[in-house]
């Protein structure tokens, strides 16, 4: 049985339908990516599956409990870490991990023991008797999610961990999700970008309007996509013949080419690379003035799946989530 | 993963970070309980008071101006049949502890945008723990800028004519009075969707409040009939009676116990709907 179950989840605030009957199903020991826009409904499962927020209709359970019946037993079990780093700016480090130890119940060297453990876990060891006020945007999400899991919580939640982060910080974070899941963490992420889906989740759930839309490992949803496309620009006596024959194998059959002015896009098979497009026209003498590989995106993905882009959703219900 | 994780360079196993399913044991809950996340809520702002003096500075700093400007600008000018300063120095006591109360909504609408109030609320911890604590160590602040314009008022002149005893009923009075006020200001803190409006919308009608009042002049000596009816009525000008009649020994009449009717049922009302407020309050 999976460890998060969510069925037919919904939720309105006012006329505004956030959640329109949702499935999500975790798996012990792996990361969901629940993947979609601002304005989705990411946040609103979240608080549901976290208690913050009561389901208008549906039942979801975590190890078997009912959230929205024993909202005080979830919450013995979960760790949430949100969209913004949820520390305390005045305290320290340290200080804000043993508060979190005491509303867990621990005894007072209890948590004292387990803020130590977490600050050298997560490399803030230098800085955990500092006011965090000082703290880089890394280092915050570094102690928010420490003190997501000071409890050694069952099931993590981590919504959209990474937005507003550097590329370094958001590494940093993607490899420390790599190494929980390793422990055998089961977590549920949201985020808006399928790199990162890709990267962190082995099922990914893409959701839009309140359900769910298309689900699968990253590989499935891309094929779904029809994977990446060569925009070619055909130089003199050039044709689209000719740089279909050009590019052989490495054409997607299952795909349709396109042909604009003085343009090919051809869709192309997984894992084609863009100096092997190249490589195969220049080989066959194409005469091509410019090539350009494009991968699918985020607006990809909703074109194809729900017909509008992203950035429509988003620009509807700005604000949706609480 | 690599050899160079932080994870396999941990002390011991003892570091876990995962739970197993079905090993986790459920948070005991109960009054102890709810009293002890009460006051861990409570040191989570009582520790931070040190340290930014300067909030604690301009929060003092303020009373003692409004002290030496009404004693001072006014005190030649209103008649009240008697010593201004004795008269005055409680109701500008009543109106800074009254003022006071509002940095509890703003300092719950930082939670609530900082994204802590959604923390909290996940943890197993008692729903009201965490506005209990906080108006609780709020009050502690109060009482600090109490002190300072006692010292201040003591300088001018102020005595407690009434003895130590009424004089520390007085306080006492105040001070509880402002302890059920920060509970209408936890509701617009949890119910405005900024800082900044839980700012407004803290102090704006404390104005009409505290100076539709007997607690600068003396009601009768208003200008027109309704302003006296209002001020007569007012709850913050039976507080400030009394608070005047136990500093300066005169007679108290209904005005303590009406007082302490009003501070009672203002915390049970407000505490009410604060923490059930709190229970469906969302991160904006």
């Amino acid at each position: 049985m999976p460890l998060i179950q969510a069925e037919q989840l919904t939720k309105s605030f006012g006329d505004t339908k956030a959640l329109a009957g949702l499935d999500l199903e975790v798996e012990q020991g792996t990361v969901l990516g629940v993947l979609g826009p601002n304005g989705a409904g990411k946040t609103t499962a979240v608080r549901i599956l976290t208690t913050l927020l009561r389901p208008d209709g549906g039942r979801a359970t975590i190890d078997g409990i009912d959230v929205a019946k024993e909202p005080r037993r979830i919450r013995s079990r979960i760790g949430l870490t949100g969209q913004y780093a949820a520390v305390d700016e005045r305290l320290t480090a340290r200080e804000n991990l043993e508060l979190i130890g005491r509303f867990f119940r621990m005894s007072g060297g209890d948590s004292k023991r387990r803020a130590q453990e977490l600050l050298d876990r997560f490399r803030l060891d230098q800085a955990g008797d500092r006011v965090v006020s000082g703290f880089s945007g890394g280092m915050r999400r570094r102690l928010d999610i420490s003190m997501s899991l000071v409890a050694r919580p069952t099931v993590l939640f981590l919504d959209e961990p990474t937005t507003g982060l550097d590329p370094r910080s958001r590494n940093a974070m993607w490899d420390l999700i790599d190494e929980l899941t390793a422990e055998g963490m089961t977590t549920l992420l949201t985020t808006q970008y399928l790199e990162e889906a890709d990267r962190l989740a082995k099922e990914i759930v893409v959701i839009d309007r309140g359900q769910a839309i298309a689900k699968g490992t990253a590989d499935e949803l891309k094929d779904l996509l029809g994977g990446a496309r060569a925009e070619v620009a055909l130089g003199e006596g050039a044709d689209q013949g000719a740089v279909i024959a050009g590019l052989g194998g490495l054409v997607n059959p299952d795909a349709e080419p396109a042909v604009g002015a003085g343009t090919v896009t051809v869709p192309l098979r997984q894992g084609t690379t863009t100096p092997q497009v190249v490589r195969a026209l220049d080989a066959a003498g194409v005469a091509v003035r410019d090539v350009t590989v494009s991968r699918p995106t985020l607006d990809d993905v909703f074109l194809t799946l729900t017909g509008h882009a992203a950035e429509e959703v988003a620009a509807d219900d700005e604000g949706d989530q609480s | 993963m690599t050899a160079t994780s932080p994870n396999a360079t941990s002390p011991s196993s003892a570091s876990s970070l995962v739970g197993r399913a079905g090993d986790t044991v459920d948070a005991p809950g109960g009054v102890v309980w709810a009293l002890r996340d009460s006051w861990n809520e409570a040191t989570r702002h009582l520790r931070a008071v040190p340290r930014s003096p300067e909030l604690l500075l301009f929060a003092t700093l303020q009373p003692i101006m409004f002290v030496l400007l009404f004693n001072y600008v006014f005190g030649g000018s209103v008649n009240v049949g008697g010593d201004y300063t004795q008269f005055l120095i409680p109701g500008v006591f009543a109106q800074t502890v009254v003022f006071g109360s509002a940095f509890t909504g703003i300092g719950i609408a930082e939670d609530l945008q900082k994204g802590f109030i959604d923390r909290l609320r996940s943890l197993p911890i008692s729903q009201g723990a965490v506005l209990i604590g906080r108006t609780m160590s709020d009050m502690v602040r109060n009482v600090l800028t109490f002190l300072v314009m006692l010292g201040v008022s003591f300088l001018i002149g102020f005595r407690f004519e009434g003895g130590l005893a009424k004089g520390l009923l007085a306080t006492a009075l105040l001070l509880g009075f402002s302890y059920s006020f920060s509970w209408i200001q936890a509701l617009i803190g949890l119910s405005v969707k900024s800082v900044e409006a839980a700012n407004s919308a803290g102090f704006i009608w404390m104005f009409p409040l505290t100076f539709l009042s007997s607690a600068f002049v003396k009601p009768e000596n208003m200008t027109s009939a309704w302003l006296r009816k209002v001020a007569e009525w007012n709850p913050f000008t039976i507080v400030t009676n009394a608070a005047r009649a136990l500093y300066g020994g005169t007679p108290v009449g209904d005005t303590v116990w009406q007082s302490i009717v009003f501070a009672i049922a203002i915390t049970v009302v407000f505490s009410f709907l604060a923490v059930r407020k709190f229970k469906s309050a969302a991160s904006h």
